[in-house]
């Protein structure tokens, strides 16, 4: 029997390993990738505890993520290939213009 | 089946929001034909914000509409005057801003629209799926922003990192809806306050926690504040002026929405956590400016403390405090504004960045000195400006809800304060100016910003007792 914890559990588990890879990983494009980890992770809890609840609302939510996170997504690689452009690498502690 | 007439559906109550956005996508057709002149754009948008004003100042709905989703009260109405305003502002420097940074494309004045949309529909959310479409909305027109000179490696840069944390803490505040909801089922504020009662469940306190966190990134608070100096110095100036502004005050605009309505039962739970974040926040922001040596850093960190001091106001929990955030909020829209201006005018690709080049500005530009002079007393909170009426309001209010060690930790973070923001002074006043650093001529359109907001800081400071008063009325109805 799938309780709603065990949804919880795997969305929190995904939301650790989220923050983690935005934290310490070098790689813009494993970074980019981690926040979407954040998202979905988010959107499981969501529909977890909408189907627990038995309302719509948090489906509903679910969708305007999905939406909100394409379009977040899609800036985040635009900026990338504009730093790309720019300074020829994708890790992050190389990017260090700014300092103080 | 719910009837069609219980949701209230009300386009009166949303009008700010859609009339701006007709005038953001009018100016994005406009810009297809208007090859040269960009400017145009600007003055076009400028002129549709001003006749917005009025418009955003009267919708005002004492009832929630479309479902519970948007609440167009006079609190909403308080906050979108203030955003309106800070689009103004920061349109009007950006036109020659952006011909000396040689960025010539339109699209600029339409993104800065739609980050205001985003702004409104924040202030106004009395759902949580609404407040976080409209700061997605903001956040995501932000982050074009701050990347937008894309032939400088500092702005993308400072892009780049603004996103990923801007991201992350989207991410974070995301986490902690779902277990609200979770804790309550339902993702209206009221409908929150009223299923959860004073009861206590595990859910809800990690929703509350984390709800904070995302706010404290928004709002630039102490431990969430490291995406700041480098994201202010890397942006356009202009963009760095609305986005300490406009983000700031959206973001407390929402945080206190949800906390004042959807959570006062556990006032003592978030007050406690915010009580650290406020006084971390102030010690911090102003003990760091100390050490910079440039102005927009120097500012970034005056912004953080700023943010320490308005969050005071939310977490004393009475109409004195929340009232004394929006006024707060008003004011650091003038006095933030007029720095900036003077910073934008300034500043170009190599000089006019750190504090020192304001050597000797005093006997070059007595004007623009004695201004940014008046700005940055009034940010320090000195008498009879609009700095001194704000902070003055928000400490009493903290003594009259019994917080005074929070007081005695702003007081002592405002004198502290006063001694970076007295160091330009002292530069443009004491020292010799050292030849290579000259100033551009202000021309009309920095005049009109800078008169204005050199006006504002002052009025607001020798008679604000309707701006309060205002200030007041507006945030009782959430208070009950």
């Amino acid at each position: 029997m799938i309780t709603l914890y065990h949804y919880l559990f795997l969305s929190f588990i995904l939301f650790l390993i989220g923050v983690a890879g935005v934290l310490l990983r070098r790689n813009i494009i494993i970074v980019l990738m981690s926040l979407e980890l954040i998202f979905n992770s988010v959107n499981i809890s969501l529909a977890a505890f909408s189907y627990y609840l038995q309302t719509l609302t948090g489906t509903v939510f679910v969708v305007f993520n999905i939406t909100v996170a394409a379009a977040e997504v899609a800036i985040g690689l635009a900026i990338l290939v504009a730093v790309f452009r720019r300074r020829q690498t994708v890790y992050v502690d190389e990017l260090d213009e700014m300092r103080g | 089946m719910i009837p069609l007439s219980s949701l209230n559906i009300s386009f009166a109550s949303i009008m700010p929001e859609m009339l701006l956005t007709g005038l953001a996508l009018l100016v994005l057709v406009l810009d297809l034909f208007i090859r040269e002149e960009k400017s145009v754009l600007g003055y076009v948008s400028v002129i549709g914000l001003i006749a917005l004003i009025p418009v955003s100042a009267r919708t005002i709905e004492a009832k929630a509409s479309f479902g519970g989703m948007v609440m167009a009260d006079e609190f909403a109405a308080y906050f979108n005057v203030i955003f309106i305003i800070a689009a103004i502002f920061t349109i009007l420097i950006s036109m020659d801003y952006l011909k000396k940074m040689n960025v010539r494309r339109g699209e600029y004045y339409h993104i800065i629209l739609f980050s205001t949309v985003g702004m409104m529909v924040m202030a106004s959310a009395n759902d949580l799926v609404t407040l976080y479409v409209g700061l997605e909305l903001m956040a995501m027109s932000f982050y074009i922003l701050v990347a937008y000179r894309i032939a400088s490696a500092r702005s993308v840069e400072g892009g780049l990192k603004y996103f990923v944390l801007g991201a992350l803490s989207s991410g974070i505040l995301l986490y902690g809806i779902s277990f609200t909801y979770g804790a309550s089922g339902s993702t209206n504020l009221s409908e929150i306050a009223r299923q959860l009662g004073g009861f206590q469940n595990p859910f809800l306190i990690l929703g509350i926690v984390l709800i904070t966190v995302g706010f404290g990134f928004k709002v630039a608070a102490f431990p969430f504040h490291v995406w700041t100096p480098d994201v202010y110095e890397g942006a356009p100036t202009p963009v760095t002026a609305l986005l300490s502004i406009g983000s700031k005050a959206a973001s407390f605009a929402a945080f206190m929405r949800v906390f004042m309505v959807a959570f006062p039962a556990f006032h003592a739970q978030w007050g406690e956590i915010l009580w650290m974040l406020s006084a971390a926040t102030m010690i911090f922001g102003s003990v760091v400016a100390i050490a910079q040596k440039n102005i927009v850093r120097m500012l970034a960190y005056s912004s953080i403390a700023h943010a320490g001091i308005i969050m005071m106001g939310l977490l004393v929990y009475n109409d004195l405090g929340a009232g004394g955030v929006l006024y707060y909020l008003l004011v650091y829209a003038f006095m933030n504004m007029g720095a900036f201006a003077i910073v934008a005018l300034f500043r170009n690709d190599r000089i006019g960045e750190s504090i020192s080049d304001y050597s000797g500005l005093a006997s070059r530009r007595p004007v623009l000195s004695f201004l940014m002079a008046l700005f940055l007393l009034s940010l320090a909170g000195i008498p009879p400006t609009g700095g001194f009426a704000a902070k003055f309001f928000v400490f009493s209010a903290a003594i009259d809800a019994r917080y005074y060690w929070l007081a005695a930790i702003g007081v002592v973070t405002t004198a502290i304060s006063l001694f970076f923001y007295a160091k330009v002074i002292f530069y443009m006043y004491m020292r010799e100016p050292d030849g290579e650093a000259v100033m551009p001529e202000s021309g009309v359109l920095y005049n009109v910003v800078l008169l204005v907001t050199a006006f504002g800081t002052v009025f607001l400071g020798i008679y604000p007792t309707p701006f309060i008063d205002m200030a007041i009325k507006a945030v009782k109805p959430l208070l009950m």
